[in-house]
């Protein structure tokens, strides 16, 4: 069996298996499975209005997704792609908020910011780690409260006077999309969803066809190995967090210039960040294999809000199948060994 | 053997493709059906609520919205779901607008959208579904017809649990908790400092937010900095983070009966939350609670609408001549003092004597 056809198979088996067990626990709470999914199928892909929105939530998840994977290529374990989203979110904004400019100008320059603030959000535990050989884990955790905290601060103190979101962005920095609205009915699907598929294209052919991204992943499978062939171990720590945070500044961005147009005051995560962990680890921390996990992730999340309603299914039901996808995944081994069992027992 | 097993994938990809498939066909008969037989459903009045991420069992504001669509429901003799009446829980701010549309989709002849954080996506929506009615609650929307703005006089219902704290504290300290601060919350502050003012000049009262409606945590935090600074009386005006208030004043009631704290409820009647039993004793810290009737107006305009006369563009205010908002009913903690008082300065209230501020003294 080859790798390429594990790689595949795991996670594929893992939803399988994922929305198996979510099937047998709908039958134990004397809910109809099929009634269930059919309802989550129709509040995902029903008709246009439905894809749309599923397209839409997307796109934040294919952006948090990449930045996880792309720092897990490099052997660091990004934790930190929330708070870095949520500042890439503030920055965005001001920027649409602040500015007044042609259209061409402006909203490049507020997917910039978007993508600067989450670089240097980035950035910090990546020089950490480099210089002071603190876990980027732990740097990250801790950067996601401080980001909260200081977002919330900003908004409420700096950019608005006391009220608990931003004024909304200017008609230049949208990413909002009435071609897309229109062929969606009126779903809130924006230009982001493209810049997504760029996003995912830029970390393919970097890490697979550029010498930068030869050396970023030759750091993350053995680092005294790349020191010893002349590498710089620490600039690539930092340069991969870096690129990382950008990433995941940009999903930020994807909410306040495309979804919500402003920013608020956020009681909590957005959570985006924390499944954006999930999502990489189901796509195989490949480019494809997130924009893919993504999809799935976004159509769980949005037909989840139509299980209630069409089939009185509780819609944390939903949380509970994503929680089991995520175990099966995280047990790939379990899938891994009992393929190869599987295997050995054919050829007897 | 390799081809075999990859056989066995395809095979399982196409049942999972048959099924999904199976599943979308049926989605694009029934909305079909909708269409053509939306006649049918024409005689039935439908209603349905958007919640916001607090979710209809938050023992408060969404709570008490979906009592009174049930109470619309029974009354009307109408059934939970599609054909009657429903709500759809949002577990994200990115998904009030999805939910709001899934509303429209499904033909509900009323929307109402639940706590001033939907007005955005209310406001988006109508813009896009002309033909539909909505409804918001706890903020207003203006310049279109197709919605209608409940809010509350909170500050009304406030200046009267502030007249009580006046009268009832020993400390002549007074706090107050908010959730976020906003016009909203200000509404609550500036009515229950006017009402402690009105009766005790000298009472101060001391304004704070946690920042967040779902903190219980910080509600502790800040209710025991409170307390220990010798505040005697808290009101909060902060969801689930008020919680938190009620649980700090429980557990020094439990280490120190003879401490005379309190807490003043908000929304509905908080008596509940305030019981603690010390040494085989049961005791209230509950003073007493504001009361919004969200569910009241809820049902009020349902009503209104199913009997073809949705208040379009309108903004309603319910206030205490209303109903709307009130005194609890629980008054096991009031003195005879506050209760004639709370009953003289609704008369002053209700004939325009007294003018209620709607934000605290210097704001």
């Amino acid at each position: 069996m080859s790798k390429k056809w594990t790689a595949f198979a795991v996670p594929v088996v893992s939803v399988l298996l994922g929305l198996f067990a979510g099937a047998i626990i709908m039958l134990i709470s004397g809910n109809n499975p099929a009634a269930g999914y059919a309802a989550l199928w129709n509040g995902a892909f029903g008709d246009l209005f439905y894809t749309g929105e599923t397209l839409r939530q997307m796109t934040p998840y294919v952006f948090a997704g990449l930045a996880v994977a792309f720092a897990f290529r490099t052997g660091l374990f990004n934790i930190g792609v929330e708070g870095q989203l949520l500042v890439g979110w503030l920055a965005s904004v001001w920027v649409g908020v602040a500015f007044e400019l042609p259209k061409i100008i402006h909203l490049p320059l507020a997917i910039l910011a978007g993508a600067l603030a989450g670089a240097v959000w980035g950035f910090i535990p990546g020089f950490l780690k480099a210089r002071l050989r603190v876990h980027e884990v732990i740097v990250t955790i801790m950067m996601n409260y401080t980001a909260l905290h200081v977002t919330n601060h900003l908004i409420r103190n700096v950019i608005s006077d006391g009220s608990d979101a931003t004024d909304a962005i200017k008609e230049t920095a949208s990413l909002r999309s009435p071609f897309l609205e229109n062929i969606t009915d009126f779903s809130s699907l924006h230009n982001g969803i493209y810049l997504a598929a760029i996003a995912a294209l830029i970390m393919w052919l970097m890490l697979e066809k550029t010498t930068l991204g030869y050396e970023l992943r030759a750091v993350g499978y053995n680092q005294q190995a790349s020191e010893y062939a002349g590498m710089s171990v620490n600039r690539n720590i930092i340069l991969s967090m870096v690129i990382s945070g950008a990433f995941a500044g940009i999903g930020g961005a994807m909410q306040g210039l495309g979804t919500f147009g402003n920013m608020f005051i956020n009681s909590g995560f957005s959570g985006i960040g924390f499944d954006g962990i999930a999502v990489a680890l189901l796509g195989g921390n490949t480019a494809i294999g997130v924009v893919l996990a993504a999809l799935l992730f976004g159509s769980l999340k949005v037909g989840s809000l139509n299980m209630p309603l069409e089939s009185g299914i509780p819609n944390e039901l939903v949380e509970i199948v994503i929680a089991l996808i995520i175990f099966f995944v995280a047990s790939s081994y379990m899938i891994t060994w009992l393929l190869g069992r599987f295997k050995k027992k054919e050829a007897k | 053997m390799e081809k075999r097993k990859l056989g066995f994938a395809m095979s399982m990809v196409l049942a999972a493709g048959t099924i999904l498939g199976a599943c979308g066909g049926g989605a694009e008969e029934k909305t079909s059906d909708n269409k053509s037989g939306g006649g049918g459903k024409d005689d039935k009045f439908t209603v349905a609520m958007v919640t916001d991420v607090g979710g209809v069992d938050d023992k408060s504001f969404n709570q008490s919205a979906w009592e009174g669509l049930q109470a619309f429901g029974k009354e009307n003799g109408l059934e939970k779901g599609m054909d009657g009446f429903d709500y759809i829980q949002s577990k994200s701010d990115a998904d009030y607008k999805t939910n709001l549309n899934t509303a429209v989709r499904n033909d509900f002849d009323v929307t109402f959208g639940i706590g001033y954080k939907l007005k955005p996506a209310i406001e988006e929506v109508a813009k896009q579904r002309k033909e539909s009615q909505f409804a918001i609650v706890d903020d207003v929307v203006e310049g279109l017809d197709n919605v209608t703005s409940v809010t509350f006089k909170e500050h009304e219902g406030s200046f009267l649990v502030g007249v009580v704290a006046g009268l009832q504290t020993k400390t002549n300290k007074i706090g107050f908790i908010g959730g976020i601060e906003s016009d909203l919350i200000n509404k609550f502050a500036g009515g229950f400092e006017a009402g402690v003012k009105a009766v005790n000049p000298d009472a101060d009262v001391a304004i704070e937010f946690a920042g967040a409606f779902d903190k219980a945590d910080k509600g502790q935090q800040m209710a025991s900095a409170m307390y220990s600074s010798g505040i005697d009386i808290i009101y909060h005006a902060a969801g689930g983070t008020g919680n938190g208030v009620f649980a700090e004043a429980k557990s020094i009631k439990e280490s120190n009966p003879e401490k005379e704290i309190w807490v003043i409820g908000v929304d509905r009647d908080q008596a509940e939350e305030g019981k603690v039993t010390v040494d085989g004793k049961e005791m209230n810290v509950t003073l007493t609670s504001m009361i919004k009737r969200v569910d009241l107006a809820v049902q009020d305009v349902a009503t209104k609408a199913k009997n073809g006369e949705f208040p379009g563009g309108e903004v309603i205010e319910y206030g205490l001549e209303s109903n709307g908002v009130s005194i609890s009913p629980t008054q096991d903690n009031l003195t005879e003092e506050s209760i004639a008082a709370v009953k003289e300065w609704t008369e002053k209230i209700k004939n325009g004597e007294v003018e209620v501020p709607t934000a605290p003294a210097g704001k």
